[in-house]
């Protein structure tokens, strides 16, 4: 149903919007800045900072403009004395539930509360800290939380309940609700760190790889590498003022050999690698009479929300491991040999948009030759806080390429960041190792674009292929609860945890919204389309490393393949 | 307009939970409402200190305030009707209204935790998903309460009035709780033309000594000072008489304080932090007079529900009216 446009005035400002609107929505279309806090677009008004209030002609008292709903002719003053007056002792009050540790925030750069204390002139100290004995606590290898700096906004138990996990949870302590783990044995976190993007404080932060990072950076016994993964690319120039959606891949080179880092290597390249084995087992899976539909398990968040929640369904998994976790392995077998370096000493970092990928990366069924394959994994964000460090900044970096071969990847790898770029990657290559030809059209169009689920039917010499691609596991439920209904209707099936796919994940730089996540997808693709490899058969790379390594089922077996068991709860505390 | 309706209006019954909302209004908001499945709910959550007058009613005229929820489960044609009652009212007399609700589609509901959970939406919330958090109004639950339909809720006093005037024996009185320092503390029902002055003498409950009363709950109540009397009581029906010479104001402060810290939600920043502070200052007895009445601005104007916009009232109407500071003197 069209909605109808309906006027308003801001501040004497005549704006034209849509019935059912929140005041706020409109003023932040149309460039007014009004204050707040726990308002995220992603997620259902809280109302709870208190900060966006504003005054309604006719109306009694003062409103807030994230829960109040236009109507026509509506008049609304943002500013004001008495206005600015609430606002700060407001802010003063968060600052008493806040305790400043600004030197080591995932915020510091860009924190609201900051900016909003300087605005309204706000003394952050006038009241003593409440929280200051509150302790922090890990979840997993992936999120750190810090309830000393939480302004029990829920916006994360809201996040975190989206995506069907429910791990965060409101509890009762003394005379407060706080923000607590469950400790329900069925409830579990899935490192998705969709509780760090919608976090307006910087309470909720990924646990830190740099300091580690840095120590073997510093050793000179190791020989430390960096492999990037598709989404960073067209979302770290954020940290940098670059932009929504700029395209950094050679700046991202350039800036780690900068750090004195000579192998820069593209986990697009390796996600050609994982479409090569992916589209050969789901032909297989079709032809032999395999478990369908097959599961995606590039994402670890989905990967342990499967574990967990729904082990009766792991054997859907498709066995290929994720990109970042293949080419860990590959490089300390194939590479290793080639450069002749052992193994033991070569440690991996991996940069990537996702706090889960830290627990990947320990998962004790990915060892290759009783190595992990990756070593640390650094956050799009952490990447840019590293190259800060180090006095880099992206904007006068002159860009290189990534290392030969390792970094070079086809288009089809780098869309892997966007949900629906598994499966565009994987529905080509298939195309062409079923007919043996390229597809005319390169471009599967129904799984683009950011919506929570599409689904397709692909025909491909005379099968068709039934198609499924969700983001946000709570539509991931809603199609796991569909197939234990009608079991045989799809093929194939893509998950990506975060909204958006790996471009919405849990590292990536803040803000991330719908807008946002839409810009850095556009990226992506157009990286892809100016590619002038667009096939992952075509990738210099997987020529060779069939040819010289993966030309064998043991290789292929240690390297590329895994397996995956029920989980039991792991985040339990005292 | 149905027969009972305009007789509610024409006796001009106001909600007698506080808020003085007309019961009519409500009434023909949920009636006129064209969604089909409509839900009642009896608030009998009774959560302010010292106020007993539900109490009372559901003890002497349980059968009555059935038969006036019966009256608006035909009127509204509700599915259901909910009588939520406190802990200790819903162990008492969870038996005894059941035994007067055969055949009737009503159910007793246990008040969830704290004060915050027998605000209305709360109470909605608190039903349908075990959480006393209150929900952002407008949509009214006139419109959208108990699983977004609409719900028509009243006090129990309420409900007992509406009885009373189906049977034409309505004659404008209220039920008040009178209690502190009283010779005669219970519940009376009086004439609601009354002045507060007025009840007190007609219970024999004037004091002779210099005092002052809170008057509509034990926690959110106004202070009046005996000068003020003269005029009748508005909101919950609740009369509490303090003698001025021996009341400690610091320990009745710490008291509210305590009581609306605990019983509130903490879902937005005045109430939550503010709340806090309010607390700490009086338990260290340490006042910066600045400091506290921005937080009872920012209470009274920026709280998400009326629990938080009303929880200034006591502090300030007793640090303005008992000159508080110039008698405990600190900065």
């Amino acid at each position: 149903m069209e909605k109808n446009r309906i006027k308003i005035e801001i501040d004497g400002k005549d704006l034209e919007c849509l019935e059912g609107q929140t005041v706020l929505e409109v003023a932040i279309e149309n460039g007014i800045y009004i204050p707040n806090l726990c308002y995220h677009s992603d997620l259902k008004p809280k109302a709870s900072c208190r900060l966006c209030i504003v005054e309604i002609k006719n109306r009694k008292g003062y409103f807030t403009s994230c829960s109040t709903i236009v109507e026509d002719g509506m008049s609304i003053r943002s500013k004001g004395d008495d206005i600015s007056k609430l606002r700060k002792t407001n802010l003063e009050l968060i600052f008493s539930q806040h305790q400043e540790k600004c030197h080591d925030c995932i915020k510091s750069n860009n924190c609201t509360l900051l900016k909003l204390a300087d605005k309204y002139n706000v003394d952050i100290n006038r009241f003593s800290d409440r929280k200051s004995d509150f302790k922090e606590i890990n979840f997993g290898p992936s999120i750190y939380f810090d309830p000393s700096k939480c302004i029990d906004c829920k916006n994360c138990v809201e996040a975190c309940s989206k995506q069907n996990v429910g791990f965060l949870e409101v509890k009762e302590i003394g005379d407060f609700y706080q923000i607590s783990p469950s400790e329900k044995i069925n409830r579990d976190c899935v490192y998705c760190g969709q509780c760090v993007v919608h976090c307006p404080t910087g309470a909720l932060q990924e646990v830190d790889s740099i300091e580690l990072v840095e120590s073997m950076m510093a050793n000179k016994n190791k020989t430390v590498l960096f492999q990037i993964a598709p989404a960073v690319r067209t979302s770290i120039g954020e940290e940098f003022d670059m932009g929504y959606g700029t395209i950094a891949t050679e700046k991202i080179a350039a800036g780690i050999r900068k750090m004195g880092i000579k192998n820069v290597f593209d986990v697009s390249a390796a996600a050609d690698i994982v479409t090569m084995e992916e589209s050969e087992e789901l032909i297989g899976r079709i032809s032999n009479g395999g478990i369908l539909p097959m599961f995606t398990s590039c994402c670890p968040a989905w990967v342990k929300y499967l574990e967990f929640y729904h082990p009766e369904l792991i054997p859907n998994l498709t066995s290929v491991r994720s990109p970042q976790v293949l080419f860990g392995g590959l490089t300390k077998t194939f590479w290793a040999e080639k450069k002749g370096i052992d193994p033991k000493n070569i440690f991996v970092v991996s940069v990537m948009p996702c706090t889960a990928k830290k627990y990947e990366i320990i998962r004790k069924e990915n060892l290759v030759n009783g190595l992990n394959p990756v070593d640390a994994v650094l956050t799009t964000h952490e990447l840019a806080c590293l190259f800060k460090k180090h006095g880099i900044d992206l904007r006068d970096i002159e860009g290189e390429n990534m290392t030969p071969l390792f970094g070079d990847a086809t288009g089809a790898g780098v869309i892997y960041g966007s949900s629906g770029g598994v499966t565009e990657s994987a529905l080509r290559t298939a195309v062409h190792k079923l007919t043996g030809k390229n597809p005319e059209s390169i471009e599967f169009s129904p799984f683009r674009g950011l919506e929570e689920s599409k689904e397709a039917t692909v025909v491909i010499n005379g099968i068709s292929l039934k198609v499924a691609v969700v983001n946000g596991l709570s539509n991931a439920e809603k199609l796991i609860q569909i197939l234990k209904e009608n079991p045989g209707i799809y093929h194939y099936i893509e998950v990506m945890a975060c909204p958006g796919g790996c471009i919405g994940g849990g590292g990536q730089p803040l803000p991330t919204n719908s807008t946002v996540r839409k810009l850095r997808s556009q990226g992506l693709y157009n990286i892809d389309k100016d590619k002038k490899k667009r096939f992952a058969h075509e990738s210099d790379l997987v020529k060779e490393v069939y040819d010289q390594f993966l030309n064998n089922e043991e290789s292929k077996h240690k390297v590329c393949h895994t397996t995956y068991n029920k989980k039991e709860k792991e985040n339990k505390y005292e | 307009m149905s027969e009972i309706v305009l007789k509610i209006k024409e006796a001009n019954l106001l909600g007698r939970g506080g808020a003085n909302f007309p019961v009519w209004q409500k009434w023909q908001a949920v009636i006129s409402n064209s969604g089909s499945e409509k839900y009642i709910i009896c608030n009998g959550a009774e959560g302010e200190p010292d106020v007993e007058k539900d109490e009372f009613i559901i003890m002497h005229y349980a059968k009555e305030l059935v038969e006036g929820i019966k009256i608006a489960i035909n009127e509204i044609s509700a599915k259901k009707a909910y009588i939520y009652l406190n802990h200790q009212y819903y162990s008492k007399y969870k038996d005894l209204l059941l035994s007067f609700s055969e055949g009737l589609p009503i159910e007793v509901v246990e008040k969830g935790k704290g004060y915050i959970a027998g605000e209305e939406t709360a109470i909605c919330e608190y039903i349908e998903n075990g959480f006393a958090e209150p929900r952002q109004k407008p949509p009214f639950i006139s419109d959208k309460g108990l699983w977004g339909k609409p719900t028509l809720l009243n006090n129990v006093e309420s409900f007992y009035y509406v009885y009373k005037i189906s049977k034409d024996e309505y004659n404008d009185k209220r039920f008040v709780s009178i209690n502190g320092d009283v010779v005669n503390r219970g519940t009376f029902e009086l004439s609601r033309m009354l002045t507060i002055k007025e009840m007190l003498l007609e219970t024999k409950n004037y004091p002779e000594f210099d005092f002052f009363v809170q008057v509509g709950g034990g926690a959110e109540g106004l202070i009046m000072l005996p000068s003020e009397l003269d005029v009748p009581l508005s909101g919950c029906g609740a009369i509490k008489v303090f003698n001025r010479s021996t009341t400690d104001l610091i320990k009745l402060m710490q008291y509210w304080a305590d009581f609306l810290n605990k019983g509130n939600c903490d879902k937005c920043v005045p109430c939550r932090e503010g709340m806090y502070r309010i607390s700490e200052m009086i338990k260290n007895n340490d006042f910066n007079q600045k400091k506290l009445f921005e937080i009872f601005d920012v209470l009274e104007k920026t709280s998400f529900c009326a629990l938080g916009r009303g929880a200034s009232i006591p502090f300030r109407s007793l640090i303005e009216k008992l000159n508080f500071f110039e008698k405990y003197g600190k900065e």
